[in-house]
């Protein structure tokens, strides 16, 4: 052929209606797909609530919101109340979060921030990592073997010693109690509040701090006046991510709070918490009322968690997608 | 003393006080892992722990077999639900998410991350369990740990999606493949090495779980292979074992927990190394 | 010259009937079976002039009163013109002039952000592939595309190339010829034909470029887009490419976006001159031969760019 620019190539014409079908089913379906497996994932939490909700129906038509504060728990007469399990929850996440604040965020401090001692960043990293994927059980095992007997034999003794007047550090002592828990749930969200910590104080601008520091104030008044109003939002955020797990956490607790319901300021003592009467009595509960009881505790549980992480995410994501300043 | 060295001695405190924190943090892990090994390993190392089934209470010997086979078919389960199903909505969700139905799902994806471990249980033993569809079973544990995995894997999986850089979308395209070729052979391939490390990440989490499966597994001293029946686990066995007052089985209880240990390090360094090896 | 393998082999050969239904049912899977043996007849460059030019290359694309809306902000005003077969035309003009957004528009590209809007006609062989019936993907694989950075996928030489073809469905035998082709036909056959299955990513970015090329031109495609392909590249490299646009340019058509005003007067036949008017729309400001725009430009703007007063 002269012309060598003439069309060598024949080809059906590209505005059609019948082609189209094909391909596009194609995407469609594997669209449709996607979405649907999305979709699938808000029916099974929906479910998951129900199935907490429903059982527990007995219950709470029964007992209505006085449930929350009373203090019986009794089989035979089927009186019962969740004070005493809400007591320990939250007296045992807040020693938790008030031994693991500190010490995590002067951990995170020192992991987010340039040090003469870097080499020590990779292994110590490391080991916190480590722990974080310890199971609960295996904790729980090393604090009832290890842990209690300790406790009870030398620390709290010698915590009634130095602050005995304080109604906190009363005698009797005992290995199993408050304060044992508070001290596992604190190893237990170590990691997370270490890790959640130092993303936060590291997406805090540089320039900030050198700023400071060109003016002439110490790494600690940098920090202190900086670095932490800056990061406020966000570790607080990372601390109520901390607290929610704390506050959910089962076995561990479970396996040294004592297992007794009562409610008192004495640390040393033994308590009960949401999730460990649940782990405890579930299998063991007959009827709809008994049952049903467990399953509002269980739906009280999870509703306290959903809101402290909601508020946590919303913190930290907020934070953590900086807006211009 | 002059105010400059009040300020430098104060800088120097909370330096000391910082790495004071960081000892402090890092000390549970190596004693819990020292305690671990010191009183896991006799038991592990006992002949017939691997092999045997649990003796009688008081009675010396035994082992974990039923319960390592547990472990092994709960989990198996759970994974073969949880990551498909996981890897198609961080599909969706890095794909087709770019909207109020991804940002709602994203969402309920987080706080699921927070549940705390009993609830799923519960939600499987109300679903399957009360309901008779299954009884205590294996089967059961491994819905409840499927649901508990969903949200790892899923999240991974579009954090791995979201990596691969557009241009190889659009060169995909722009030869003439449609969307679902593009996102089926190319991006998820090219994302391959983050999705894996997620789903061994949650079957790391999976293994050491004991809340899930107390009524749901339920846990069985005798063999079991049926997975419609209730089936121990590792972790069901450490929790029972600590708590009675007999020798041999809080020996078996620190040597599965050692096992256990064991099991998790090694998935999670599995992940790790996997990724690197992607990246070659 | 270029070889192609004729490909009349297992497949059947429907009619060349341009209407819409006939004709597609019965020509098999893909309907790219028919022969090209006019292909091998591809052999005089020949200078190309003016109005001899027009008429021995047909508009192969033609763009017609196109603007171009991103949500209500618009980036391209009332731009028309002419690309013609077998030719090479340059889209040249300062940064943000609107060249990528009009070259993307030939393989509908936009449709992938959201609020992007095309209003106007842009016909490929006649047909106006912005219509909303209009095959998308066809049109994509028979126009093809180049990026900015080289692009291969995380994947084997091999698997790269063959992509487009094992996905039109194509016999493991005709795959293996038309990768081997492909890569001869972009010269990178002897720098890698004996590594064809190690990483595409290994290569250097002047050969990653070509790969792409070839990833490309493995499907067959009548058109080649190009946006600035040589930007990321070292002049050795850059080099290659144009070689490559002049010896492949009897078998395709080509638009190339380029900063690079040289290479414009280098490699093309057609040059379009684009600005950004006062409401940061790009228009054409002037389109003809490159001979002409480069030595006789007739807008005052046009001079100004060539001659580096501005841009």
């Amino acid at each position: 052929m002269s012309q060598a620019t003439a069309e060598p190539r024949v080809r059906p014409p590209l505005v059609t209606t019948g082609r189209q079908r094909r391909w596009l089913h194609g995407d469609q379906l594997f669209r449709g797909l996607a979405v649907a497996s999305g979709v699938l994932l808000l029916l099974v939490s929906a479910i998951f609530l129900l199935a907490l909700f429903i059982p527990a129906l007995p219950s709470i038509t029964r007992f209505g919101l006085p449930f929350l504060w009373g203090r019986d728990w009794d089989a035979v007469h089927l009186r019962f109340g969740a004070l005493p399990f809400i007591y320990g929850t939250v007296v045992t996440s807040a020693i938790g979060m008030l031994i693991a604040f500190p010490v995590g965020l002067g951990a995170a401090l020192f992991l987010a921030e340039e040090s003469r001692l870097n080499w020590i960043r990779a292994p110590l990293s490391f080991a916190v990592e480590l722990l974080a994927g310890i199971p609960s059980v295996v904790i729980g095992l090393w604090a009832l073997f290890i842990l209690t007997p300790i406790m009870r034999d030398d620390v709290e003794p010698f915590l009634n010693h130095l602050f005995g007047f304080l109604p906190f550090f009363q005698p009797p002592f005992s290995g199993t109690s408050f304060l044992t828990a508070g001290i596992v749930l604190a190893i237990m969200v170590l990691p997370i509040l270490i890790a959640l910590s130092r993303d936060v104080i590291r997406a805090v601008p540089r320039s900030l701090q050198e700023a400071s520091l060109a003016l002439g104030a110490t790494r600690a008044e940098t920090t202190w006046s900086v670095v932490l109003p800056y990061a406020r939002v966000g570790i607080t955020g990372a601390v109520l991510l901390a607290l929610g797990r704390a506050l959910g956490e089962t076995i561990a607790v479970t396996m040294v709070i004592g297992n007794t319901p009562q409610i008192t300021s004495r640390l040393f003592a033994q308590g009960y918490t949401l999730a460990s009467v649940i782990a405890n009595e579930f299998t063991e509960a007959v009827g709809p009322i008994l049952q049903g009881v467990l399953f509002e505790i269980g739906l009280v549980l999870v509703l306290i968690t959903i809101v402290v992480n909601v508020i946590a995410r919303l913190m930290v994501w907020q934070f953590t997608k900086p807006e211009g300043r | 003393m002059s105010r400059l060295r009040i300020r430098e001695a104060v800088d120097r405190l909370v330096a000391g006080l910082v790495v004071l924190a960081l000892m402090l943090a890092a000390t549970p892990v190596l004693i819990l892992l020292l305690f671990v090994v010191i009183k896991g390993l006799p038991g592990m190392l006992a002949p017939g722990f691997f092999t045997d089934l649990p003796h009688p209470q008081g009675v010396p010997g035994g082992g974990v077999f039923n319960a390592i086979l547990g472990t092994l078919i709960i989990i198996g389960f759970a994974s073969l639900a949880a990551v498909p199903v996981g890897v198609l909505i961080g599909v969706f969700l890095s794909e087709y998410g770019h909207n109020r139905l991804g940002d709602t799902v994203r969402f309920v994806s987080d706080v699921l991350t927070g549940m705390p471990s009993i609830a799923f249980g519960i939600f499987a033993y109300t679903v399957l369990v009360a309901t008779h569809v299954v009884g205590f079973s294996a089967i059961a544990g491994s819905a409840a740990l499927a649901v508990l995995m969903l949200p790892v894997v899923l999240r991974s999986t579009e954090t791995a999606l979201l990596l691969v850089p557009n241009t190889f979308r659009e060169a995909g395209l722009a030869l003439g493949a449609p969307q679902w070729r593009v996102t089926l052979q190319i991006v998820v391939p090219a994302a391959l090495g983050g999705i894996v490390t997620g789903a061994l990440l949650s079957m790391a989490r999976a293994v050491g779980e004991t809340a899930p499966l107390l009524f749901t597994a339920f846990g069985n001293e005798f063999l079991q292979l049926n997975p419609f029946r209730p089936m121990g686990a590792l972790s069901l066995t450490v929790f029972k074992n600590a708590l009675v007052p007999y020798a041999n089985l809080q020996d078996q209880a620190w040597a599965a927990a050692l096992l256990l240990v064991l099991l998790v390090s090694i998935t999670n360094i599995l992940a790790r190394f996997y990724v690197r090896r992607i990246q070659r | 010259m270029l070889d192609r393998p004729v490909s009349t082999d297992e497949e059947a050969v429907p009619a060349p009937e341009p209407a819409p239904a006939a004709g597609f049912g019965a020509a098999g899977p893909e309907w790219d079976n028919e022969p090209m043996a006019q292909a091998q007849a591809a052999e005089q460059p020949g200078p190309v002039e003016g109005a001899s030019a027009a008429a021995q290359h047909p508009p192969k694309l033609q763009a017609r009163h196109v603007n171009f809306f991103y949500g209500d902000f618009q980036a391209l005003h009332d731009v028309s013109l002419d690309v013609r077969a077998n030719q090479i035309t340059a889209l040249i003009g300062p940064s943000g002039c609107g060249k990528t957004t009009f070259l993307r528009i030939f393989n509908r590209m936009h449709d992938l952000v959201p609020d992007a809007r095309v209003t106007g006609e842009v016909l490929f062989d006649g047909q106006d592939i912005l219509a909303s019936n209009a095959d998308v993907i066809q049109l994509r694989r028979r126009v093809g595309m180049l990026f900015q950075r080289p692009n291969p996928f995380p994947k084997s030489i091999y698997e790269n190339v063959a992509y487009g073809p094992r996905m039109l469905g194509w016999s493991r035998s005709r795959v293996d010829q038309v990768v081997e082709q492909s890569l001869k036909d972009t010269g990178l056959w002897d720098e890698v034909h004996n590594r064809l299955r190690r990483s595409a990513l290994n290569l250097s970015g002047g050969q990653q470029q070509r790969l792409c090329l070839a990833r490309a031109l493995a499907v067959d495609p009548e058109v080649l887009l190009m946006d600035e392909p040589c930007a990321a590249l070292d002049p050795i490299a850059t080099l290659k490419i144009e070689d490559l646009m002049q010896q492949l340019k009897h078998r395709y058509t080509m638009v190339i976006v380029t900063h690079n005003m040289q290479q414009a007067a280098r490699v093309s036949d057609f040059t379009a001159f684009m600005l950004m008017n006062q409401q940061r729309a790009g228009e054409l400001i002037e389109f003809d031969s490159t001979d002409n725009i480069f030595n006789r430009p007739k807008d005052s703007r046009t001079e100004d760019y060539i001659t580096g007063r501005f841009g």
